[in-house]
């Protein structure tokens, strides 16, 4: 049984229900065990063609060729798409308008700008024929040399990095800090090139029937993506029907329409059939995203009792020579430690590589892998231990704002966790611990941090004549659980028990839910679904209070509480009366209500809002070999109120085993001579497997948020990755006495060291 | 020219028409038989997600020609059920949080079966951890598929013990 929420203003009615809060396990789950899900690529309508990119096997160039007559005179092929062919787009698919906007490759020209471009697309009657024939395209390129790596083109300073922040923030005299610390650090830290690559190759199965379009692709935004494909088509949103109700991961590749999304529905209307179109595999490393390359340089001073005097971070990144998305690396700075003087700053160079992407903690988790290592060399060049020095400049208020935080339960989880992990102890010299296999043993920390943010988002409440509710809302749930916990938020704020609640979600014709990302979904979708639920029992309950018949006449909104499909009084529990008899007196077939989540102005300019945690791992190297095991993983996170736990433990797992792919794992690595990316698949790539991550333990601190929004939910999908993958890197240093500054952290680091 | 084969698809015998030589298993059970549930991750055999049961050997469908499947029988995720019962793995998935966007869990699961008929791992999660490790999930739902397929091999065994 849940409270009223703590913290918050008292409302005019009180909901309860005991949804909220319930560890229940996954209302999609049988579908998902049995097969039955149904994932865009499953969808074959009458009809329906295959559709496959042929793309560039060149970084920069154009294209001088290819063979069409071959691929269409193998039997089965219906057409090949060309720049020659192509219908045409009402919109321009190089504009940009908004930050959020980005530009996309779809046959405009034949001009070249990475590796894996689409350059044609070929349909056919069957999968088979339509592969053989893109093989048989065999292109012919003018190439030009590839611009590859952070020192393959100039630096410039961006106009703005992440989405509108400014490239650079300085407070205090950062110089003179450093001057005067007696214990100084200094170091230039590289990460690489990341592909989000969600187990689901993006796909799309289009078909048009005149100028209404039906899309079944996974997206984490349906809402903006059909307004990009109105706007390329010259078509109006409502007339794009767009169905996503699982994704196969997303981790920020499905945020934004991109270039196949639209060549599937270019080819369908070339053809006039319907068409699907599934990327392979290799053709994920190009046009919907990755995580750019940085090189960050992170100096800090400190004074004798181990207090930043200040700390600077600059980072170098890249973006693609036609478009700007600038991970944000250094600014992870502005909220985690206090210091009299912060100073951080952003430069790019223009590569030839799709253009980067939002990808799971864009800027947080580059940024946090540098910042937690300099951290604890900060820390052992003042003689301190790792988390006695991170207390020993906790941040009472957002070092960067100023701002109080709406809340901050680190230090709960800086206790908790390393309680549950066995810190205490801890040698302060590397390399001091070895099992009983003699491999080397290492014990390394991170503090986790990302902002609680909020979007904006859409849901409607009604309630049925038979008392039963029904909540609609276009989420998307890409794994994180929307489909239950969304489900857990709507039947407590109908005051229903879930199953009389039906919850809709997944389509483009229901209520805008906003993006899927930032970790922002369940928070904001939460606030519409409750601001729903709150408005339709308002209604209600003016009903019956306002009529002299029911049992609950004159108590007032305020004087009734909606529990379990009744309305009781406050005062005297035992009057109550049922939603039907309300709805049916009044001679209502239903009411029905929107309702909004979005940022609240007034709050967030008051507050700082950040979801905080500590990660603590061991780590064990073979000391002859270098090979490296992450061996125990404990995370203990604070992220307000949590609507289901089963779920958050799932996402914190999620990011905790991301963090250890960060320090030990993920890269891309790209030929210096042709541009092109020689790991372009699952086994080169290197995600960890089942083995790599043996044993996880997240810690859910209790914390309660009364200005973040209504239900006081933060975020907690991209938090973990933070902090983890520096834990990794500092246990990794403890364990051997080998400070690795180039990730992924591999055995040819430390073999001999 | 049109092959014929026959195979036993989740106990039903099909005679199924070839006519393309190049099918993969993979592409015969998602686009021409319907049974979307075995995914796709890389068609390389590289991330598992394909796994199905192939003459009860844990196989990545996307690496087996249909053509040279001739009198084969194929188990996939959607043959497990019974009469509406869910396969103990199925279940143990669930309870376990084994999954969170679902993509590679048909694989997942079909490994999972796999590997408990090949009684190598036995109860040591080690052994489980490694002989689960062709089937890739990037969500990171590992601990999860870990406790599931140790607890479906205790359920498994109980059955078993009650017969």
């Amino acid at each position: 049984m849940s409270d009223p929420i703590p913290g918050i203003a008292a409302p005019a009615h009180l909901r309860q229900g005991s949804s909220i809060g319930q560890p229940l396990t996954r209302r999609d789950g049988p579908l998902k065990v049995t097969g039955q899900a149904r994932y865009a690529a499953d969808n074959h309508p009458p009809g329906m063609l295959f559709a496959v990119l042929a793309t560039s096997g060149i970084a920069r160039g154009r294209v001088l060729g290819l063979d069409v007559a071959a691929a269409k005179a193998h039997p089965g092929v219906v057409e090949v798409m060309t720049p020659a062919n192509r219908p045409p787009l009402a919109g321009d698919p190089d504009a940009k308008d908004s930050p959020f906007m980005f530009r996309l490759d779809a046959l405009q020209n034949d001009a070249v700008r990475y590796p894996q471009q689409p350059i044609a697309v070929v349909i056919a009657e069957t999968l088979e024929a339509a592969t053989e024939g893109a093989a048989l395209l065999a292109p012919r390129y003018a190439a030009e040399p590839p611009r590859v790596g952070l020192d393959g083109a100039a630096a410039f300073v961006p106009a703005a990095v992440g989405v509108g922040s400014p490239a650079s923030f300085a407070q205090g005299e950062v110089e003179a800090g450093l001057a005067a610390a007696p214990r100084r650090m200094e170091a230039v830290y590289e990460t690489p090139a990341q592909y989000h690559n969600a187990m689901e190759p993006h796909a799309i199965v289009a078909a048009w029937d005149g100028e209404r379009l039906t899309l079944d692709t996974p997206s984490q935004g349906m809402a903006m993506a059909q307004a990009r494909f109105a706007a390329l088509f010259g078509i109006r949103p409502e007339d794009i029907h767009i169905r996503s109700p699982f994704l196969g991961g997303g981790f920020g590749s499905k945020g934004l329409a991109n270039g196949p999304q639209v060549l599937g529905i270019l080819a369908a209307r070339l053809v006039g059939r319907p068409v699907k179109l599934v990327l392979r595999r290799e053709q994920m490393y190009g046009p919907v995203g990755h995580r750019a390359p940085t090189r960050q340089t992170i100096r800090m001073g400190a004074d004798a009792a181990g207090g930043f005097t200040a700390i600077a971070s600059h980072t170098l990144t890249a973006t693609s020579s036609f478009d700007d998305f600038i991970e944000a690396a250094a600014d992870v700075a502005h909220t985690l430690y206090a210091t009299p003087a912060l100073h951080t700053s952003h430069e790019a160079v223009r590569l030839d590589t799709g253009t980067p992407m939002f990808m799971r903690a864009p800027g947080e988790a580059p940024g946090s892998i540098a910042l937690e290592s300099a951290v604890d060399e900060m820390a052992f060049a003042c003689g301190m231990d790792p988390l006695a020095f991170r207390l020993r400049n906790y941040a009472e208020v957002e070092p960067a704002s100023g701002k109080p935080f709406s809340s901050k339960a680190l230090r709960e989880c800086y206790a908790e966790g390393a309680a549950r992990f066995g810190w205490a102890g801890r040698p302060l010299q590397p390399r001091q611990m070895r099992d009983e296999a003699g491999l080397l043993v290492g014990w390394g920390m991170g503090t986790a941090t990302f902002p609680a943010m909020m979007m904006a988002g859409h849901a409607r409440a009604t309630l049925r004549a038979d008392g039963s509710g029904l909540v609609e809302t276009g989420a998307h749930d890409m794994g994180q659980g929307a489909w239950t916990a969304l489900a857990q938020v709507a039947a407590d704020g109908m005051g229903l028990p879930l199953d009389r609640l039906e919850f809709r979600s997944g389509t483009s014709d229901l209520p805008d839910a906003g993006i899927a990302g930032g970790s922002a979904h369940m928070a904001t979708v939460s606030s519409a679904i409750h601001g729903a639920g709150g408005a339709v029992i308002d209604r209600l309950a003016a009903l019956a209070t306002g009529d002299e018949r029911s049992p609950l006449f004159g108590a007032g909104n305020a004087g009734v509480v909606a529990r379990e499909g009744r309305l009781h009084r406050r005062d005297d529990e035992a009057r109550s009366e049922s939603y039907a008899a309300i709805l049916s007196r009044a001679g209502l077939a239903g009411l029905e209500a929107m309702g909004q989540g979005a940022a609240d102005p007034a709050a967030q300019k008051a507050f700082a809002m950040h979801a905080h945690g500590a990660v603590f791992v061991e780590v064990k190297v073979d000391p002859d070999f270098g090979q490296i095991r992450a061996t125990r993983v404990v995370g203990a996170f604070a992220a307000g109120r949590v609507i289901n736990p089963r779920m958050v433990r799932s996402q914190y797992y999620g990011g905790m085993t991301w963090g250890v792919s960060f320090a030990l794992h993920e890269h891309a690595v790209t030929d210096r001579r042709s541009g092109r990316i020689m790991n372009a698949d699952l086994a080169e790539y290197h995600l960890p497997v089942n083995a790599d991550v043996p044993s996880l333990e997240a810690i859910l601190v209790a914390e309660q948020d009364p200005h973040v929004n209504p239900l006081g939910i933060k975020g907690v999908g991209e938090i973990a990755i933070t902090g983890t993958a520096g834990a990794v890197a500092n246990a990794v240093w403890h364990a051997t006495g080998v400070r690795v500054r180039r990730f992924p952290i591999g055995l040819e680091a430390l073999i001999g060291a | 020219m049109t092959l014929s084969i026959s195979l036993t698809v989740n106990g039903t015998v099909q005679a199924v028409a070839l006519e393309d030589p190049r099918v993969t298993l993979l592409d015969l059970l998602r686009e021409r038989l319907h049974l979307t549930g075995t995914k796709k991750g890389c068609d390389r055999g590289q991330c598992g997600a394909c796994t199905v049961l192939l003459d009860g050997r844990r196989t990545n469908a996307c690496l087996v020609l249909a053509a040279a499947q001739d009198g084969a029988s194929v188990t996939t995720i959607e043959g497990l059920a019974e009469g509406g019962q869910l396969h103990p793995v199925q279940q143990a998935f669930i309870d376990h949080d084994a999954l969170q966007c679902g993509f590679c869990t048909p694989g997942q699961i079909m490994s999972a079966i796999g590997l408990l008929a090949e009684g190598q791992a036995g109860d040591d999660p080690e052994r489980v951890r490694e002989g689960m490790s062709g089937n890739l999930c990037r969500c990171g739902a590992y601990a999860g598929i870990t406790e599931a397929v140790l607890d479906a091999q205790a359920r498994l065994a109980a059955r078993e013990d009650a017969a």
